[in-house]
């Protein structure tokens, strides 16, 4: 066991990649009998510290259906100077730079350990990274001013040959030109009217031919290598300019009657952010980085009016299917964001405002490029500023911790083949032999474009077992993927990152322990996660939540030992053992339900779900609840409200949100002053203890978290008390007769309940 | 040309007038189809002896025998005495007869052939003559009666220049009666032959003071014949000398050197003609010049010179044939007279129906009760009392308004009445606004309207006592009941949307395409901006400028700045989106100048500069109108857009405009294409800047064809202004375009005015609908008061139709976005009913407007005219140069709908009818082959002649499109001073006297004859100024003048003389500045030197020749003028 957990843990940290099965099914119809779908976890571009890039090229299979990549796995012949391909059996010679190859002069490619190996291609012009910034400037004073201290030190922050450029928007759009000196000037767009690419293109004066008659004035030194230099400038160039232009920038000047909502062209800035990049750099990573403090208000994309007594589309005007404008304004935000993919740019939203910002819609343009969403109450608050400061975090190799216009093409071997993906990535459409006909996640390809990436950014990846169940793989056979990732890295070399992975076939039937011993429980809660996720997008949430709760019976069901109809009986192996409490919390979390969440938060939960690792999956799925106390070192407790005791200080970290919540007593201490008083020194440790402890998950995560700093019976301990697992409510409190823990005012049912239900229902017969 | 077909008609002519068809016969047989049809010859020479001998001279130029023929034929006394008076006083003949002298051997062969006619001419005329004569007197009589009484003032007048007005001649019939002899003008006696007759006694009286003159003729007699040929001079000699003494006073208005003849008579004659001397030969010399041009032309008509020659004698009598120029009306001496007469006195408006001094006079007015001329001017002071009778007359009765005008600075401009909270005082019914001739009733309690008679009360805050007339006492306290023009404050209810206006802005909107920049248009607008912004029209003794200033540069796209003064450094905003115009900035785009003034001139410093580089060669237009409107849209405030426009806008966007100028399409029914805009979209644009106060102005600078058609669509609809200047280059246009900049950028301008004219009987329909619709409007000022069901009342006249530069959504307001002291609106009335000849027509134009300063007023003038139920009233109180403003922009309208011929045709029908009509029931039976003029409108024929020569309606070779279309808009809002010189160019002559005089040297007509080629002429019409350098003019002059040795150094085409310290050149610069500053547009000056290429160019501005685009020569159009009206007639 220990060994599988190891392996497991070894293969993340080589590789990125976690399976919720380690040990494949060999059949098609016992792998669909396995209820949890083959799958993996991918974290393309896992930070790998031991893991040099190498500097050439990689060496392909000749067949051009495969071109899978030389690795590990191929069986060589060295002295032939021929390698077979894994996937496809073809025999291929090698290149004539491999010449000098033999078992003990391999290149890095063959030898095991590389089995996640990075190239650096050196072919094709390097072009430099390019952040546009598109402002809101309906901001009330002091947000404006936070937002432009934060651009501006963003400037710092920035790759001195890095591309900038500068759109503001309010009710009308400004795209401002960076390279005059003296006046400052912008191209102005209306904001009520959508723009086609071309008509932008032509309105910016970017769709001239190129520089006519440079003759004119010889004295003019031509520096103009791209029309865009007007919009887009090196950053060591303008960084004065732009400053000075940040600084300058005023709230949108035009007047707001008293009772409306300033007017706010989003759709349009973005159009015609897009259309800008669209029309000058496709294909170069970009970043359009928005920054909004309120929802759309006018011009396609609107998604309010701009009347204040018309509140904003809330789930209950979703469900009645009253949100006028969601429909319309979603389509817009769509093609954008399609168009945007295509263009390998990625768009950034920073959404802050204390009311909704219309995440709902504007998600996709996140979603699809793999831009970060971040949500937050007000651009003068630390959560926005570190997060923004942290996009622009440095490797240990002083690299950006981000990458562009990556293309991920998934290889099998040919008893798999690629069911879809579900992550910050859109498909592109390439249909080969290892695309399954079933889709899971956005399917039918299999090769997906992510066209903003980082190091944890992670993707879910689902097969489908083709292997017919007469035809079975003979006895200790492998099945191998191939993950091949091209991306533009930040210090702008385009690369290649080749994961090959292998894992053995087992018989389901013969060898089911096996199989059984193999599943990673945590990568297949997330995986199902994601799926749910998934569904719940596009379907009603009850119908997710069923389909969950099936998947989970059946799954109990299949690897539960029990005897019919006697729940007592029902036992889960150690493999599978935390499987259903994930389930359970994943029920109540935010990513299925949306009760008492906005629409926007619910895209916003959704959006960081669907791109985190698994740990990071995992926390949102379940928090993690730490509990400190005289009575010893910290130690994770129970999410449940039975961990919730007068003497603790606890601290729950939720993914969104780093919660301290001090007990009854100890709140009490603190309100007496006991931190104070030096013989109760060991109290304030007690209290800075988890401080810190906070402050370092603060450090790290990206977003920044909600930081909750509350004690028993505060009004933000909410946040702690709807996460636990309710175990004593107002209706059971007395029935357990504890004195222990904090009764939770809610109907929902707590884990043993649901519990006792999977078992009734595992058991049964019925179903 | 239509005189060609006269032709035919000649025989019944011929019959009429044995004498002519002999000569027209011989003078235009050589050129049978050509030129002037001989019938109109022969019927105006024949009839009015005057003209007769005039002709001789002027058109054979043989002919310093015209005196001989009186002489020799003379059998008759009266009518001889007539003759031998009016060929010589006609003829001032010192030139011409030199000129003829020297024809003479060239002009004998003509004695031959006329010899017939000339002996049949004394008889024929006789008989006409006598009869006329008797009749006339008569008639003379009667006008003096009736203007005895209206021009008490004038005789002293009268006697002392004796000729110029009619008036004039009534009073001093005698002396006078040779002059108007000599025209066909005179109110009753038109007939030359009439005069004739009164002149022979006359010359008796006038005989001492033509003998001074007489005397002087004689010293010059003799160096005029050492001069030219011996023989003739003296036989010319002998003619006007004899004739001089009947015509003591017509010699000087015709002659050349008119100051000397008018000074002459009175005073110091001998020195005068001693002084004239050198001015003779001058003259002579110049005559002779254009002399020659005119021969070719009739050289070849006169084949029968050879017979000419054979007889000496008689053939002076008989070139008479040809009409002399001399002989016909002419403007200049009209202008001359009118500017002698009634230059002296103000012009006292109290008076019901008096007719104003012309334009060309100076004068001041005072204003008793009717709006000064200035404001409005009427084809006619007389109206008459049905329609019947107007229809009759065809006379277009029609007021040429200029609300705003600027007054000189002795006069004062009209004062501001304040009501108060209640606003202007009016009428309940026809909303009248209280006026001098509202009629205060039962003791003062209520008032009568004078328009509609409705009677109101008066408010008890209004009420005051009347005196023993029934005059309110305090009557001349109050500027709305003595004065013809005042303005009210206007209350909140005259504002729109029930808001008083914010100060209006403008906007500067300036081209900076390649074309602008590469031209240096830019860089120095930008300069001059700079400081122009300075000089913004303030209000009264504001400190500065309530207005607010924006500016916009633009090629394809559109470049907004936000200049606000917070700002280090202007910001600009391109917008791109012109098919959806919009303006991206609200605060900082428009603002005060002094708070932004650093920012500003950063802004205009660098425009220039940013666009230094530019390539874009194509440019918007509609959409740069439409952002200019939307701003003050957004600014809630009315204001101007000046536009600086240089190419056809062909970019991608609304109003886009394609190359669509044909000259095939000239003289076709499609010429009126050309006229019209290519596209609605700028209808429709115009309507909406209408709506917003929205006026622009728009400054063209093209190198090539842009459409001034469709592009002067939203200026012409927004009482803004145009300005053209073709291929400009800084160095030669930069004076004039700046000079036209300033002008137009500080005169003061009314903005989203609303202009209605009232006419009595009340003719002011009040629709239900309107009220609500359009709050703050004119017309709903006090709506609450009047009764809703109100029925039209019948009123007496009824303005129909407005010409100009303004919009109108209904029929009656005239919507102007902006309005400023040159824009003049020309009104149209219709008869609706009967109107009473006691109380006359009352007209009441109501301008309520913006003011500089953001004030809301009611600007009121009141004109009240006579009304006639006699034809000869009429005619007697007509204003040739309003009719011709009126005709003109009527006809200029018509070639938006109709053919150009058509057009034109149209013209000449009314004009003959009005003549016709005239000859018929109102002058002395006569000669059916007699042309009669009446005395006001002696000149129509000859500004009509201009009118239909003018570029619009005959273009020539050399006129592209644009110019016709710029003319043409131009035209529109002209008001009458400016019309007459358009039309009739002004003629002056430099170095005819003396240096020191200071005044303005005496125009000469508009005719290459009158040029002497030892002189040298300025001649302008308002738009354009020449300098005309004769090829023989002496070194000293060219040398003080052009700093230069001799003619042929002089460059050509030179545009600004040098500044040089001597007496002349400072004198010529010194009137070339005056002239400028009489005009509303600079006038650039072109340097032509005589025979030079650029001739071509300002000789079609010599209107009283033929045109090389085909347009008649004034003699030529005359006589086709006078068959139209034999036509009619018979």
């Amino acid at each position: 066991m220990a060994t599988y957990l190891e392996f497991i843990q070894q293969n993340e940290e080589r590789d990125g990649v976690r399976f919720s099965w380690n040990v494949w099914p060999s059949s098609r119809l016992e792998a669909t009998r396995m209820v949890v779908p083959l799958a993996c976890l991918l974290t393309p571009l896992k930070e790998r510290p031991d893991l040099p890039p190498v500097q050439y090229e990689p060496v392909l299979c000749s067949r051009t259906t495969c071109k899978a990549i030389l690795n590990p796995l191929c069986q060589v012949d060295y002295r032939a100077k021929l390698w077979a391909c894994n996937f496809c059996f073809q025999r291929n010679q090698f290149p004539p730079a491999y010449t000098g190859i033999s078992e003990v002069n391999q290149p890095a490619e063959l030898m095991p350990q590389f089995s996640t190996i990075e190239y650096v291609i050196q072919r094709g012009a390097q072009s430099p990274l390019i952040f546009l910034y598109v402002v809101d400037t309906c901001l009330e004073e002091d947000d404006l001013q936070a937002l432009k201290e934060s651009l501006q030190m963003s400037l710092s922050l920035l790759p001195p040959d890095a591309l900038v450029g500068l759109i503001t928007f309010g009710r009308m759009v400004q795209v401002h030109e960076l390279s005059c000196e003296g006046i400052s000037k912008s191209y102005v767009f209306r904001g009520t009217k959508d723009l086609t690419a071309k008509q932008i293109q032509d309105m910016l004066g970017l769709t001239k031919p190129a520089m006519p008659v440079q003759q004119a004035r010889p004295g003019q030194p031509h520096e103009q290598p791209f029309v865009s230099s007007r919009f887009l400038q090196p950053v060591h160039k303008i960084d004065m300019n732009l400053t000075d232009l940040l600084g300058e920038l005023q709230r949108d000047p035009w007047p707001v009657t008293q009772g409306k909502r300033p007017l706010r062209s989003t759709g349009v800035a973005l159009s015609i952010a897009v259309g800008l990049l669209e029309g000058t750099f496709p294909n170069t990573g970009a970043r359009i980085m928005l920054f909004t403090g309120g929802p759309p208000t006018q011009g396609p994309g609107m998604v309010v009016g701009d009347e204040l007594k018309v509140p904003i589309r809330s789930w209950h005007d979703i469900e009645k299917d009253n949100a006028r404008f969601m429909k319309k304004a979603t389509k817009h935000y769509e093609m954008l964001a399609n168009r945007t993919a295509t263009n390998g740019h990625c768009i950034d939203i920073y959404a802050c405002a204390l009311d909704q910002t219309g995440l709902l819609e504007m998600k996709c343009c996140a979603n699809l490029t793999g831009g970060h969403m971040v949500m937050g109450d007000s651009f003068n608050t630390s959560l926005f500023k570190q997060t923004f400061q942290r996009i622009f975090s440095k490797d240990f190799n002083g690299d950006f911790r981000m990458a562009f216009g990556a293309t991920l093409e998934v290889k099998t071997s040919r008893e798999l083949k690629v069911a879809g993906a579900i992550g910050p990535c859109v498909s592109l459409n390439v249909k080969g032999p290892c695309v399954s006909e079933n889709e899971l996640g956005v399917g039918g390809t299999s090769q997906w474009k992510i066209c903003g990436l980082d190091p944890t950014s992670t993707l879910g990846i689902y097969f489908e077992v083709v292997n017919q169940h007469n035809a079975p793989v003979p006895q200790g056979g492998r099945g191998a993927i191939q993950f091949v990732t091209q991306y533009q890295h930040s210090s702008t070399q385009r690369r290649i990152r080749v994961t090959t992975i292998a894992r053995n076939w087992a018989d389901a039937q013969s060898q089911l322990r096996h199989i059984e011993a193999a599943f990673d429980q945590e990568a297949a809660a997330v995986l199902m996660a994601r799926l749910g996720v998934f569904r719940a997008e596009s379907e009603e949430g009850p119908d997710v939540l069923r389909w969950l709760d099936r998947q989970l019976i059946r799954l109990c069901q299949k690897f539960g030992q029990y005897n019919k109809e006697d729940p007592t009986s029902f036992r889960l192996s150690d493999s599978f053992s935390l499987y259903p409490q994930f389930m359970f919390h994943l029920r109540r979390s935010p990513f299925l339900q949306v009760f008492n969440n906005s629409p926007d938060e619910s895209s916003y939960y959704r959006h960081h779900f669907a791109r985190q690792d698994l740990t990071q999956s995992l926390i949102m799925i379940q928090p993690i609840l730490y509990s400190y106390s005289f009575h010893g070192p910290p130690e994770p407790v129970l999410l449940d409200s039975s961990s919730i005791l007068a003497e603790r200080i606890l601290l729950m970290d939720t993914f969104f949100q780093i919660v301290i919540y001090l007990g009854e007593t100890i709140a009490q201490w603190r309100k007496a002053g006991y931190q104070d008083m030096p013989e109760y020194e060991n109290f304030k440790h007690l209290l800075q203890a988890p401080l810190d402890d906070a402050q370092e998950i603060l450090q790290a995560r990206f977003p920044m978290p909600r930081y909750i700093n509350t004690e028993h019976g505060g009004s933000q301990a909410r946040f702690l008390l709807s996460k636990v697992n309710p175990s004593q409510t107002h209706n059971n409190l007395y029935a357990w007769g504890q004195e222990t823990g904090a009764p939770i005012l809610t109907d929902d049912v707590s884990l043993q309940v649901f519990m006792d239900h999977l078992k009734k229902l595992a058991v049964s017969s019925a179903c | 040309m239509n005189v060609n077909q006269s032709a035919p008609p000649l025989p019944p002519f011929g019959q009429s007038q044995p004498v002519y068809p002999g000569y027209h016969q011989s003078s235009y047989g050589g050129q049978p189809g050509s030129t002037a049809p001989p019938t109109p010859y022969g019927a105006y020479n024949g009839p009015v002896p005057g003209y007769q001998q005039t002709p001789p001279p002027g058109v054979s130029r043989a002919p310093p025998s015209s005196e001989a023929p009186p002489a020799s034929t003379a059998q008759a006394p009266c009518g001889q005495a007539a003759y031998g008076q009016f060929g010589q006083g006609d003829v001032q003949n010192g030139p011409s007869s030199t000129v003829q002298m020297q024809r003479f051997p060239g002009s004998q062969p003509f004695g031959s052939v006329p010899l017939a006619p000339v002996v049949s001419q004394p008889t024929v005329l006789q008989p006409y003559g006598p009869p006329p004569t008797s009749a006339q007197v008569t008639a003379q009589l009667a006008g003096m009666q009736i203007s005895g009484a209206v021009a008490p003032a004038l005789p002293p007048v009268g006697l002392g220049y004796g000729p110029p007005t009619s008036l004039a001649s009534a009073s001093g019939s005698f002396p006078n009666s040779g002059l108007y002899g000599s025209y066909p003008q005179g109110q009753a006696p038109p007939l030359s032959q009439a005069q004739g007759h009164l002149g022979a006694q006359p010359p008796q009286r006038s005989a001492p003071p033509q003998a001074s003159s007489f005397t002087s003729p004689a010293s010059g007699g003799p160096r005029m014949p050492s001069m030219t040929g011996p023989l003739l001079s003296g036989q010319g000699f002998g003619g006007p000398s004899l004739s001089q003494p009947n015509h003591v006073s017509s010699p000087p208005p015709q002659a050349l050197p008119p100051g000397t003849q008018m000074t002459g008579p009175p005073g110091p004659p001998p020195p005068m003609h001693s002084s004239q001397q050198p001015g003779y030969q001058l003259q002579q010399n110049g005559s002779f010049g254009p002399a020659r041009g005119p021969q070719p032309n009739y050289g070849s008509p006169y084949p029968g010179a050879p017979t000419f020659g054979s007889q000496p004698g008689p053939p002076q009598p008989l070139p008479p044939k040809r009409l002399d120029p001399d002989a016909i009306p002419s403007p200049i001496q009209v202008i001359e007279d009118d500017r002698n007469n009634r230059g002296s006195e103000p012009f006292v408006t109290g008076a019901r129906g008096q007719v104003p001094p012309l334009v060309t006079t100076n004068f001041l007015v005072k204003d008793q009760g009717n709006a000064s001329p200035r404001y409005i001017r009427c084809t006619s002071y007389n109206i008459p009392c049905t329609s019947d009778m107007a229809k009759q007359a065809q006379v277009p009765l029609a007021a040429v308004i200029k609300p705003l005008a600027r007054l000189p600075p002795e006069e004062a401009s009209p004062y501001v009445v304040d009501h108060g909270e209640s606003g202007p005082l009016r009428c309940n019914r026809c909303k009248a606004y209280m006026c001098p001739f509202m009629q205060f009733v039962e003791g003062g309690r209520r008032f009568q309207c004078c328009f509609c008679s409705c009677i109101n009360d008066v408010p008890p805050q209004y009420f005051q006592h009347l005196d023993h007339t029934g005059k309110r006492v305090d009557a001349y306290d109050r500027p709305e009941l003595s004065l013809g023009s005042y303005e009210f404050l206007a209350t909140v209810d005259y504002c729109k949307n029930n808001k008083f206006p914010s100060p209006p802005a403008f906007i500067f909107m300036i081209d900076v395409s390649y074309n602008a920049i590469r031209s240096g248009l830019v860089r120095l607008l930008c300069e001059e901006l700079k400081s122009l912004i300075d000089f913004l029209p303030r209000e009264g003794g504001a400190e500065e400028s309530a207005i607010r200033v924006g500016f916009v540069t633009y090629n394809k796209v559109l470049h907004f700045y936000n200049v606000k003064s917070s700002l280090a450094q202007p910001q600009m905003m391109v917008v791109s989106d012109v098919a959806d115009m919009f303006v991206p900035l609200l605060d900082g785009f428009l603002v005060n100048v002094s708070e932004s003034r650093a920012v500003i001139t950063s802004l205009l410093d660098q425009i220039p500069e940013m666009f230094a580089d530019t390539r874009e060669t194509e440019t918007v237009f509609a959409p740069v109108i439409q952002a200019g409107m939307e701003a003050l849209k957004a600014a809630e405030c009315a204001g101007k857009l000046f536009l600086f426009h240089t190419s056809l806008p062909i970019a991608e966007a609304p109003g886009k405009l394609k190359n669509r100028d044909d000259r095939k399409l000239i003289n076709t029914d499609k010429e009126k294409t050309l006229f019209q805009p290519q596209t609605g979209a700028y209808q429709t644009l115009a309507k909406e800047c209408v709506a917003q106060g929205c006026c622009v102005d728009l400054f063209l600078f093209p190198n090539q064809y842009v459409d001034v058609a469709t592009l002067s669509v939203v200026p012409q609809l927004t009482g803004g202004s145009v300005y053209k200047y073709a291929c400009f280059q800084v160095e030669n246009d930069q004076e004039r375009f700046l000079s036209d900049l300033r002008r137009d950028v500080q005169k003061v301008v009314g903005f989203d005015a609303v202009m209605r004219v009232r006419t009595s009987t009340g003719q002011s329909w009040l629709e239900k609908s309107r009220r609500g619709t359009k709050p703050g409007r004119e017309t709903s000022g006090s709506c609450d008061i009047c009764s809703p069901d109100l029925i039209p009342v019948a009123s007496g006249i009824r303005a129909v139709d407005f010409f100009g530069a303004f919009y109108m959504s209904n029929t009656t307001d005239v919507e102007l976005a902006g309005l400023d002291g040159d824009k003049t609106v020309t009104v149209e009335f219709k008869h609706d009913d009967r109107l009473n000849e006691e109380s006359g027509a009352l007209l009441q134009c109501a301008l309520l407007y913006t003011s500089c300063a953001g004030q809301r007023r009611l600007r009121i003038h009141n004109l009240a005219l006579n009304c006639c139920t006699q034809l000869a009233d009429l005619y007697r109180n007509c204003e040739t140069d309003t009719l011709i403003n009126y005709m003109a922009k009527f006809a200029y309208r018509g070639v938006l709908n109709s053919p150009v011929k058509t057009v034109r045709d149209t013209l000449i029908t009314q004009c003959a009818q009005i003549l016709a009509c005239y000859r018929k029931n109102c002058a002395s039976p006569s000669s059916a082959g007699q042309l009669i003029l009446p005395e006001c409108m002696k000149l129509l024929p000859v500004y009509l002649n201009c009118v239909l020569k003018s570029d619009v309606l005959q273009p020539g070779a050399e006129v592209t499109t644009d110019d016709r279309a710029y003319v043409r808009q131009l035209v529109t809002s002209m008001d009458v001073a400016e019309t007459n010189v358009f039309f009739y160019p002004r003629l002056l002559p430099l170095t005819k006297s003396p240096i020191e005089s200071a005044t303005e040297p005496p125009a000469v007509r508009a005719s290459e004859e009158r040029l002497s080629n030892g002189d040298i002429y300025l001649l302008e019409n308002g738009l354009n100024l020449f300098l005309w350098v004769g090829a023989s003019v002496q070194q000293g002059v060219v040398q003080s003048l052009f700093s230069v040795s001799s003619f042929s150094q002089i460059t050509s085409g030179l545009s600004v003389l040098p500044v040089l310290d001597n007496p002349l050149s400072k004198k010529v610069r010194g009137l070339i500045d005056s002239l400028r500053a009489q005009r509303s547009r600079y006038m650039k000056l072109i340097v032509v030197k005589q025979e030079d290429k650029l001739e071509m160019l300002f000789k079609h501005f010599l209107v009283e020749d033929k045109s090389l685009s085909g347009g008649a020569s004034y003699v030529d159009f005359l006589c086709h003028m006078h068959k139209e009206i034999r036509q009619l007639l018979s």
